[in-house]
């Protein structure tokens, strides 16, 4: 039999699901699909589309790659538009002249964003938030413009708002419903989130119809409004509404809904049986779904229809959560009370600026709808109860009001959940088919997440897969593993407190009394590290240097071709023009690569192991200490420069920086710290993104803890306000500490913190409120390690012996002959592996 | 193929668990000792995953018995026995003998 053809119009989100169900069915071999996309690219993931401003790329947002789709056989033709149906000889024509035949045809064309029909709304910078595209040319317009409008106070007007704020413009908001977000939220709701928004800098103007753009005096633009009032702006985003892409259905034919979108019926064809229509162009039991679940659910429904199936679409839920400009805000159901009887219960907290409203029916057992702004955290809770239709807890009000201590609370947690409760609405997952694969071993989040798709849509659901897979876990009786390594079947909290109540100062006894096997790369230097944190002894005693990585045992960071970086301590980033000299000389005579650091303060790199004791000789007798870059300890307490120089600092900036970098300097700790100070709110230190920040007020120092740049960059919370030196101090000792003894190997704060039963309130209850009874005992084991101090570098070129280590051959002075350099804008860099095989002809020079 | 054997260094040079880097010939060649046993281990000092003259630099681990070190570049482990690598078995790198005479430490050249 030969093979049946399907072609796919349009590759977005929706065709593309359509296309990688097929391919993965059983009876995938006997189709021959061809798709289409008027877009440059294969499917992307429009619902992440706005990371893209915060650096994810093209490539980040793909949802599939030209070779997944070679290896399956499937054709694509990017770049080209379908414009013709030939429906009795079942053949596509394209814009550029294609001609396809189809034994099924299968739209998923998507929709296009609304443009309301306002005269001048054709200029240049009059924009729509839709493609990769669209966001170039934002981003282009933004740097030309100052102040950016965006028109339509929806869902997506929102994102689009934040999108322009983080472009850096002025940003107004243009709604012509009274009040935003008009179908999600109720009036109350919408209020609040406005309240919220504005505080944030974004100015909200409802019940605004724009009649015309004309130019502006001191924008590009001016907007003039059907009241009389306008406008200025200098960028205009059209975000009111989508519109179902249902062109070609109309052109040739295929029935058309009243106000547009394609009628399908329950198995997705379309007025012609061979033609189906998915996604957000169809119109389904008169409705459009702008959401992407739903268009994965019609794909599927499609797949099993042509593949023999009996799926049919019933509808989908159009709940909703989402952190709009930092706001959280959910709504649920039937948010606006519509049923007839309903019932509502309403929390409202002017302090904290929370709203939350219950829905229920008539008999008050069953939860209808529900709003949340401010805070969604009981989103994952009621959605399923929705869903299910389960009967309510007798006070329904208990599901919305706040925990206070001592209750067990309210809520019903996911255990109360039945297994037909849907977890993960983006990709369709529910707790049974959580519990099914948490049963068959995937007992992380990342390979539930890889194995049941759940949480690789918007995301808004791993906490509660988390929660599913701890709950399931526990009835299963299975502890969750974190030990270290094999050699040690305890965790690193585990070890910690064994090593501080038995006293253990070395890794050979801990690994006698309570570990098995040798040892490996993983323990021995976490073991060390602890050693270090509780007792502090020099790191390159005999029995502790087997158990260093090469950077502590060198005291340096190995680089790619094994010579090591030298960073002396500049503590706050202040530098004497004496300090810089010292350095610039010992740079240049050992023709060494400079540069200033991400932290403050110079790194030179391509020292070989036998000239560090004499560059390291020449630094510490110029008053320099180590910069324990290499270590997992303090790295940089990052300063501005504060009251003493800038007009606008609060307190001495500088200053605290550099108590807190020598108090702290050469602790070993989980992971590295990092800290910083700013000298007010400007914030010039960037303190917001460190595991310590601080930040100077009129009244005193604001502390934020667990802050985070790097991989996954997480702002600091901020933790106590208008503290003096000495309570600044006493808390960060306290939180130090805590860290110290209780985090995971290799775990930030930021991190540890979010695993933290509790949370933030957990730690403050601990190091404000002294709740384990444990702060005296964390301050002095902070002052012991302050008080046993010593610089690595300066202790061991006193060390005749240590130094012996430091060469490339135990049999030779020679250097590493292994290595080659380049020249490269007046310095040198390692020389690529085609450079040093001669291939490529270097632009510049070998020099040794 | 040990027809000479070269003297390096003095074993007391060689803390337990730790390695150092001899030139023998134009090779570089690391040379562990492990802790407790006090078997000795020469194995080629370059890391062939990023070419560079390191592996003496490593820390030395256990998996199932297996003694090796990880590089301390990108931590691929190295059987120290026969120079496999753990993490990839179609790359191996040179062993050498190694002995200790008169409290030398020696290497087959
Ligand atoms: C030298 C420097 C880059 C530069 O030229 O500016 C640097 C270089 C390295 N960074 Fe970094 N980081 C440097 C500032 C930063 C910063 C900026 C800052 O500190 O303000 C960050 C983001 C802030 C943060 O950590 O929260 C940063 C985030 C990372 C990360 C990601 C950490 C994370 O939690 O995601 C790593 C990888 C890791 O630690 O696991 C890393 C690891 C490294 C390592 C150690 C990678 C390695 O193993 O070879 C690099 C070697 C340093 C060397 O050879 O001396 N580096 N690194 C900066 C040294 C600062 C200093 O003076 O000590
Ligand atoms: C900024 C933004 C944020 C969003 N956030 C969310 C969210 O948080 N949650 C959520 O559920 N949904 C969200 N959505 C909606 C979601 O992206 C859509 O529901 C989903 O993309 C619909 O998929 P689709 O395949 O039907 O349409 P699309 O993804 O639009 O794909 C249709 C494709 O067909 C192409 N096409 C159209 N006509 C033709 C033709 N004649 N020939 C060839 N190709 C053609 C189009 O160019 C397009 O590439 C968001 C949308 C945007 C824009
Ligand atoms: S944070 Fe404030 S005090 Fe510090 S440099 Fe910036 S503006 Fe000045
Ligand atoms: S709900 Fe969106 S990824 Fe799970």
């Amino acid at each position: 039999m030969s093979k049946q053809k399907i072609v796919v119009v349009g590759n977005g989100m929706v065709g593309h699901k359509f296309i990688d169900t097929l391919v993965n069915d059983p009876q995938g071999e006997q189709f021959d699909i061809v798709t289409f996309s008027e877009e440059p690219r294969l499917a992307y993931d429009r619902v992440q589309l706005s990371a893209y401003f915060s650096g994810s790329t093209a490539d980040d947002l793909a949802m599939t790659t030209p070779q997944y789709y070679d290896e399956r056989g499937v054709r694509f033709l990017l770049n080209d538009k379908v414009t013709g149906i030939d429906k009795a000889a079942k053949t596509i024509t394209t814009e550029k002249g294609e001609v396809e035949s189809y034994d099924k045809l299968v739209l998923a064309t998507g929709s296009y964003p609304f443009v309301p029909p306002i005269p001048g709304n054709d200029q240049p910078h009059c924009l729509v938030y839709r493609t990769i595209e669209d966001l170039e040319a934002m981003t282009a317009s933004a740097k030309q413009s100052r102040v950016g409008v965006v028109v339509g106070g929806g869902l997506l007007g929102l994102e689009a708002a934040n999108a322009l704020k983080n472009l850096g413009l002025e940003v107004h908001v243009v709604e012509f419903a009274p009040r935003l977000m008009a179908v999600q939220l109720d009036e109350a709701g919408g209020s609040l989130l406005r309240t919220k928004i504005e505080e944030l800098g974004v100015q909200v103007h409802t019940g605004k119809a724009t009649q015309n753009i004309a130019d502006g005096e001191d924008c590009r633009y001016r907007m003039e409004f059907a009241d009389g009032t306008h406008l200025e702006t200098d960028m205009i985003l059209f975000s009111a509404g989508i519109r179902p892409q249902d062109e070609l259905a109309r052109q040739f034919d295929l029935t058309i809904g009243e106000r547009g979108g394609i009628v399908i019926n329950n198995e997705c064809q379309t007025s012609d049986p061979d033609i189906y229509a998915i996604g957000e162009c169809a119109l389904w039991n008169n409705r459009i779904f702008g959401l992407v679940a739903p268009g994965y659910s019609m794909a599927k429904v499609a797949v099993s229809h042509i593949t023999g199936g009996d799926d049919s679409f019933e509808g989908a839920d159009m709940s909703t959560k989402l952190k709009l400009l930092g706001v959280e805000v959910g709504s649920i159901g039937d948010a606006h009370g519509n049923t007839p009887g309903s019932i509502s219960y309403v929390y409202s907290n002017g302090a904290e600026q929370v709203y939350k409203r219950l829905i229920v029916s008539a008999d008050n057992k069953k939860l209808l709808g529900a709003v949340m702004v401010g805070d969604t955290s009981d989103y994952g809770t009621l959605l399923p109860i929705m869903l299910t239709g389960m009967d309510l807890p007798a006070n329904p009000e208990t599901l919305i009001l706040p925990v206070t201590d001592g209750e067990a609370g309210g809520g019903m947690g996911v255990e109360a959940l039945p297994d037909a409760a849907q977890i993960c609405s983006c990709l369709d997952v529910t707790k049974g088919d959580l519990i099914e694969s948490i049963q068959a071993g995937n007992h992380t989040v990342a390979d539930l997440k890889a194995c049941t798709g759940a949480g690789t849509g918007c995301g808004g659901c791993a906490a509660m897969v988390g929660q599913v897979l701890n709950c399931e876990l526990e009835k299963m009786g299975v502890e969750v593993n974190n030990n270290i390594c094999g050699h040690f079947d305890y965790s690193r909290q585990e070890l910690f407190d064994i090593i501080r109540s038995k006293k253990y100062t070395n890794f050979q006894d801990l690994l006698k009394d309570h570990g098995h096997g040798h040892g490996c790369e993983i323990c021995k230097p976490a073991v060390a590290s602890m050693l270090a944190t509780q007792w502090n002894e020099y790191v390159l005693k005999d029995e502790h240097l087997p158990l260093q990585d090469t950077n502590d045992v060198f005291l340096g960071n190995m680089q790619k071709d094994g010579t090591y970086s030298v960073v002396p301590r500049m503590a706050g980033g202040e530098v004497t023009p004496e300090g810089l000299i010292v350095i610039g000389e010992i740079a240049r005579d050992y023709n060494l690569y400079t540069k200033l650091t991400g932290g403050q303060r110079v790194d030179m790199f391509g020292a070989q192991l036998h000239e560090l004791p004499a560059i390291w000789k020449r630094l510490v007798d110029a008053g320099f200490e180590t910069g324990h870059a290499y270590g997992k300890s303090l790295r940089t307490v990052k300063s501005c420069v504060g009251s003493t120089w800038c007009r606008y600092g609060m307190l001495d900036s500088v200053s605290m920086a550099i108590l807190l970098e020598m108090r702290y300097k050469g602790m070993r700790t989980p992971h590295k710290v990092k800290m910083a100070v700013s000298g007010c709110t400007r914030e010039c230190a960037e303190a917001q993104s460190k595991d310590v920040g601080v930040i100077a007020t009129d009244k005193g120092w604001n502390l934020y803890l667990c802050g985070n740049g790097g991989m996954r960059p997480r702002h600091a919370d901020l933790f106590a306000t208008d503290l003096d030196d000495e309570t600044l101090i006493k808390y960060i000792d306290r939180f130090y500490m805590f860290y110290n003894h209780t985090a995971d190997r290799l775990q930030r704060t930021s991190v540890w913190m979010e695993n933290l039963e509790g949370g933030l309130d957990y730690l403050k209850d601990v190091i404000i409120n002294d709740k384990l009874g444990i702060c005296d005992s964390l301050e002095q084991d902070m002052l012991r390690v302050i008080d046993t101090y010593e610089c690595e570098w300066k202790k061991t070129i006193e060390s005749p012996e240590r130094l012996k280590r430091f060469a490339h051959f135990i049999n030779s002075e020679d250097g590493d002959n292994n290595l080659a350099y380049v020249e490269e804008r007046g310095q040198r860099r390692p020389a690529t592996e085609a450079e040093k095989r001669g291939q490529a002809i270097p632009a510049i020079e070998l020099v040794d | 193929m040990s027809d000479s054997w070269i003297s390096v260094c003095d074993e007391s040079v060689l803390v337990p668990d730790t390695g150092i880097c001899a030139k023998v010939g134009e090779d570089h060649v690391a040379i562990f000792k492990v802790a407790g046993s006090g078997d000795l281990f020469a194995i080629s000092n370059i890391c062939p995953f990023g070419n560079a003259s390191v592996l003496s630099r490593g820390l030395i681990g256990e998996v199932d018995g297996q003694l090796y070190v990880a590089s301390p570049l990108l931590k691929q482990r190295f059987r120290l026995n026969d120079g496999v690598c753990l993490d990839d078995e179609s790359i191996t790198i040179a062993t050498y003998p190694v002995r200790v005479s008169d409290g030398q430490v020696e290497i087959a050249a």
